[in-house]
């Protein structure tokens, strides 16, 4: 019984860097490019590990110490998340809380090791990233307020499994607002476009590529597959609830988990290349307007599955 | 067999013979804290046993003050803020022990230790005493003893009128508090608390009562706005006191309103409405105004705002259960709100120690003379990382058991099931999207805080030459850091500590059963965060074995290719924080004096900024201008003749008379 559920946190773990690959290579499209194999990733990962590494010498044992923390803590967060109808590995009552504050410990310590090398630029990107992030919660948690409402659970993988399609049909637009909600949360966790540019090469405009411009060699092979995961962890939250009305189960749930997880990383292609990044004063806006859409998403499923 | 009033007897006596040792002060420096630490030692084990439920044998003797009575009992609700009173009083006092010692020129060690003592045995009275008279007394002493403490640098200005201010909060506080036991103990002859039960229940007096209870407790802990002595007073007390202060004395102030709960009978979820709303103010305020600080123990005072703020958000929604009577929803908010309790005395007193040794090392409490002390004071820096972490709610630690918890509470407010009304489920996402703002906010305050002064390069020369306390400074930081680390690890017991004292609240509500399923859901919890801690050790010995007899070399910090980067050109503390404060900017009134660089080779500029409290600012000073305005005319009474004093003493005792013989 206890397969599916681990075979999804596997999956998480290998699947991830490929999320990258698929995005990749819609941005190239989009620009008529050929673009980067679609594991271009996985080899970045396996170069990286080879490598020596150069350390700063202001740094100390928390710059070191950062990466690895940063990767146990989203690893702990994809065995709390369930994954299209497949129970999450670890389900309890609250794993959305733990599943939150890993991924904020794992912020921490990227944070903290960006002001341990005393570059003013990994400062102002820390400053950017605790400024966002702050702001990006209570859109988050407040979503999930709203499907723990409208699933009458209060764990994630129950919350998922109670939004069954007559729950769908009956609060439609209260979900898809959250989903809205989801996806702008996602965007800007993960540093994509509008929020962020992964391909910037000018420091001063950087956020989350800036805080990690120090690292080289092993940790920053952890760092870029933490930031994977993390990529794979949020975009569950959001494909899940695009899943949930299918009331999938076992091997086909998986499947259509994995398939889902591609259509959004061709969909953050789609945006990144047919948006522009916002300007850093707009940023709080956005998100700020995530949250009011899960206010207003909490509101119209108490209204309509009372 | 220890009795309950060993402790108390203990400190105040200890505080006396203390005071006798005035002329050596060498003698008081050891006596001191060895009077607090076997106080404290005296009052662990009656505490641990009553934490279990049930009541200890009390002490109960008559006394000659009229409604007054030597009424003493423990309780589980009195253990349980009764322990983290004597653990952190008890280490701070051995890292007091050291801190203090080369203050010479400033106040008498034997008056500080006296007052030290004093503070903790009239910290424990109060949790004991079962009569109003004895509590409001208890109440008194404790804070006369914490003022001094804060003059203890009487000569600075700043320090003075800190101290002006917490009296003066403290008064009004127990204004309110006399007019509360007045009300409570209209029917009764003795002002005993067991005769304040049921005498009010369920009446617009028990609404007064409550209203009362929370403004003049609420004074003491620090609820906004009646918050503003707590950023004063506690930066200017020595550490160890703030410490005290910060991490268990405000917290008398909960649990003077719990008990004021327990004998107001079933309250309207209106009670609840109010404390989640005051919790959700208190809280982002409370880490906004800590964001904008520049003084690193002004920056701890406002957390400990927040964390009141967080306190008073897990006790709204227990209150909303018991209204609704839903147990689920009454457990986890009590249960939240009193682990969080415990925990943030452990964390703040753990962050407050470590501020003190910064101080001590560098002189300064200025975040943006500070950083690089790391790398001077390796076991400092660990235990403000383990406070910083902690008080951030991050697991593994305890901070995020009590969030959880309280996490757990809102949700259950706002699922449907169960038939709660839409109150319920409005007071739940209140909170929880609250406590998601606090939580990320605090993340950047002390990402910030420790990332500023422990990281990067020394700022100042003094940061430069920092050096690490003596082990009576490294210790209690040690055991105080376990002790966060251990509740997080142990959370499904820590939890289960607090069902005793539930049951005191919510009387018949939460069975034991109800507490179980909850403690299952966290000892995965538990499970799960430290599965990642292990998992982040064996990730580290991975990368340490990768990089094996690879090449690893040391270079400068990457600047955009500039190779002698130095010190100043870091980002500060008030850059970091700034996009954030300019982003609330209508809630904190920043006030900037900024002289630009001039010219064609400029030579020099200068930015200042300061975030004061609004409230003082725009409530306290006019409100505080006014009543002085309107009571000029009475300054004509008081002129320093002896005479005319008496005359007033004699025309009021005439006066008397008349209306007696009336």
């Amino acid at each position: 019984m206890k397969l599916y559920p681990l075979l999804s946190w596997a999956g998480g773990l290998v699947l991830a860097p490929l999320m990258l690959g698929v995005i990749n290579r819609t941005k190239a499209v989009f620009a008529g490019r050929r673009g980067a194999p679609l594991l271009q990733a996985y080899y970045d990962l396996a170069k990286l590990l080879r490598k020596g590494a150069v350390y700063s010498r202001t740094t100390t044992w928390v710059f070191r110490a950062a990466p690895a923390v940063g990767l146990a803590a989203v690893v702990a967060a994809l065995a709390l998340a369930p994954a299209g109808g497949v129970p999450a590995p670890l389900a309890f009552a609250g794993d959305w809380v733990l599943l939150a504050y890993a991924l904020g410990l794992m912020r921490f310590f990227t944070v903290i090791a960006a002001l341990d090398t005393g570059s003013s630029f990994e400062g102002m990107g820390a400053s950017r990233e605790v400024q966002f992030s702050a702001l990006a919660e209570p859109a988050l948690i407040v979503g999930l307020a709203a499907l723990g409402r409208a699933g009458g659970a209060l764990s994630l993988s129950e919350m998922y499994a109670g939004i069954h399609a007559a729950a769908w049909l009956r609060a439609g637009p209260a979900l898809a607002l959250v989903a809205a909600a989801l996806l702008l949360v996602f965007l800007a966790e993960n540093a994509r476009i509008p929020v962020d540019d992964p391909n910037t090469h000018l420091e001063l405009t950087m956020i989350h590529e800036v805080m990690i411009l120090d690292y080289t060699g092993p940790d920053l092979a952890f760092v870029l597959y933490g930031a994977a995961l993390k990529l794979w962890v949020f975009g569950g939250l959001i494909v899940n609830l695009a899943l949930a009305p299918l009331e999938l189960s076992g091997a086909g749930a998986l499947v259509a988990f994995g398939a889902a997880m591609a259509a959004l990383a061709v969909a953050v292609g789609v945006i990144e290349s047919v948006m522009a990044r916002l300007s850093l004063l707009k940023v709080p806006q956005m998100l700020l307007g995530a949250g009011a859409l899960s206010a207003l998403a909490f509101a119209l499923v108490a209204r309509f599955s009372s | 067999m220890i009795a309950i009033w060993w402790a108390p007897c203990l400190l105040l006596g200890g505080a006396l013979l203390t005071l006798a040792t005035w002329r050596r002060p060498a003698w008081s420096r050891r006596l001191g804290p060895a009077v607090a630490v076997s106080g404290c030692l005296a009052g662990v084990p009656p505490a641990a046993a009553a934490l279990g439920g049930g009541t200890l044998a009390s002490v109960n003797l008559p006394w000659s003050i009229p409604c007054g009575a030597l009424r003493l009992e423990m309780d589980a609700l009195s253990a349980l803020f009764a322990l983290p009173i004597l653990i952190v009083t008890a280490l701070a006092a051995i890292y007091g022990a050291e801190y203090l010692r080369p203050r010479e020129g400033g106040q008498n060690p034997a008056a500080s230790w006296f007052f030290y003592n004093l503070l903790t045995g009239s910290m424990l009275l109060v949790i004991l005493a079962r009569n109003a008279m004895l509590f409001l007394l208890a109440w008194d002493l404790m804070s006369l003893s914490s003022f001094f403490l804060v003059l203890s640098d009487s000569e600075k200005e700043s320090v003075r009128r800190a101290g002006w201010t917490y009296l003066v909060a403290m008064h009004i506080g127990t204004v309110f508090l006399l007019a509360l036991f007045i009300l409570l103990g209209r029917g009764a002859h003795a002002l005993d608390f067991e005769g304040f039960s049921l005498a009010t229940a369920g009446s617009a007096a028990a609404g007064a009562a409550f209203a009362l209870a929370v403004v003049g407790f609420g004074a003491k802990a620090g609820f906004v706005p009646l918050h503003v002595w707590l950023p004063e007073a506690h930066p200017a007390a020595p550490s160890h006191v703030s410490a005290v202060m910060s991490g268990v004395m405000i917290k008398t102030g909960i649990y003077g309103l719990l008990r004021t709960l327990t004998w107001l009978g079933a309250p309207p979820p209106w009670w609840g409405g109010t404390l989640v709303a005051i919790g959700a103010v208190s809280g982002v305020l409370g880490v906004l105004f800590a964001l904008a600080q520049h003084d690193l123990k002004r920056l701890l005072a406002y957390h400990s705002v927040e964390n009141i703020g967080i306190i008073a958000l897990g006790l709204g929604l227990g209150l909303l259960g018991v209204s609704y009577g839903n147990g689920g929803m009454a457990f986890l908010g009590f249960a939240g709100a009193l682990l969080h309790v415990v925990n943030h005395a452990l964390f703040k007193s753990l962050l407050f120690l470590g501020a003190g040794s910064v101080l001590h090392a560098c002189g300064t409490r200025e975040l943006d003379r500070l950083g690089g002390l790391w790398k001077r004071m390796p076991a400092t820096g660990a235990g403000f990382l383990v406070g910083a972490a902690a008080i951030c709610g991050l697991p593994p630690l305890n901070g995020f058991v009590s969030e959880l918890l309280i996490y757990l509470g809102s949700f259950r407010a706002l699922s449907a099931g169960g038939g709660l009304p839409v109150g319920a489920a409005a007071a739940g996402v209140a909170a929880a999207g609250a406590l998601a703002l606090i939580g990320g906010l605090a993340l950047a305050c002390f990402a910030k805080a420790f990332g500023i002064v422990f990281l990067g390069e020394p700022r100042t020369a003094a940061a430069a030459a920092a050096h690490e306390g003596g082990p009576a400074m490294r210790l209690p930081m040690a055991a105080l850091a376990a002790a966060c680390a251990g509740i997080g690890l142990a959370a499904p017991a820590a939890c289960g500590a607090t069902q005793a004292a539930i049951g005191l609240l919510a009387p018949g509500l939460c069975p034991p059963r109800e507490a179980a399923g909850w403690a299952a859901a966290l000892a995965r919890a538990a499970a799960v965060a430290w599965g990642g801690a292990g998992l982040a050790l064996l990730l580290a010995a991975l990368r340490r074995q990768l990089l094996a007899g690879r090449p690893v070399t040391r270079e400068p910090t990457w600047d955009c290719g500039y190779a002698a980067p130095t010190a100043r050109m870091q980002y500060t503390a008030s850059s970091f924080a700034a996009p954030l404060i300019r982003q609330f900017r209508g809630l904190l009134p920043t006030r900037r004096r900024f002289v630009p660089p001039q010219g064609f080779f400029p030579t020099r500029s200068a930015l200042e900024t300061e975030t004061p409290d609004v409230y003082r600012e725009r409530l306290y000073q006019p409100l505080f201008a006014g009543v002085e305005r309107l009571l000029r005319p009475f300054r004509g009474l008081q002129h320093g003749r002896l005479n005319l004093y008496v005359l007033y003493i004699v025309a009021a005792l005439l006066a008397l008379l008349a209306w007696k013989l009336r």
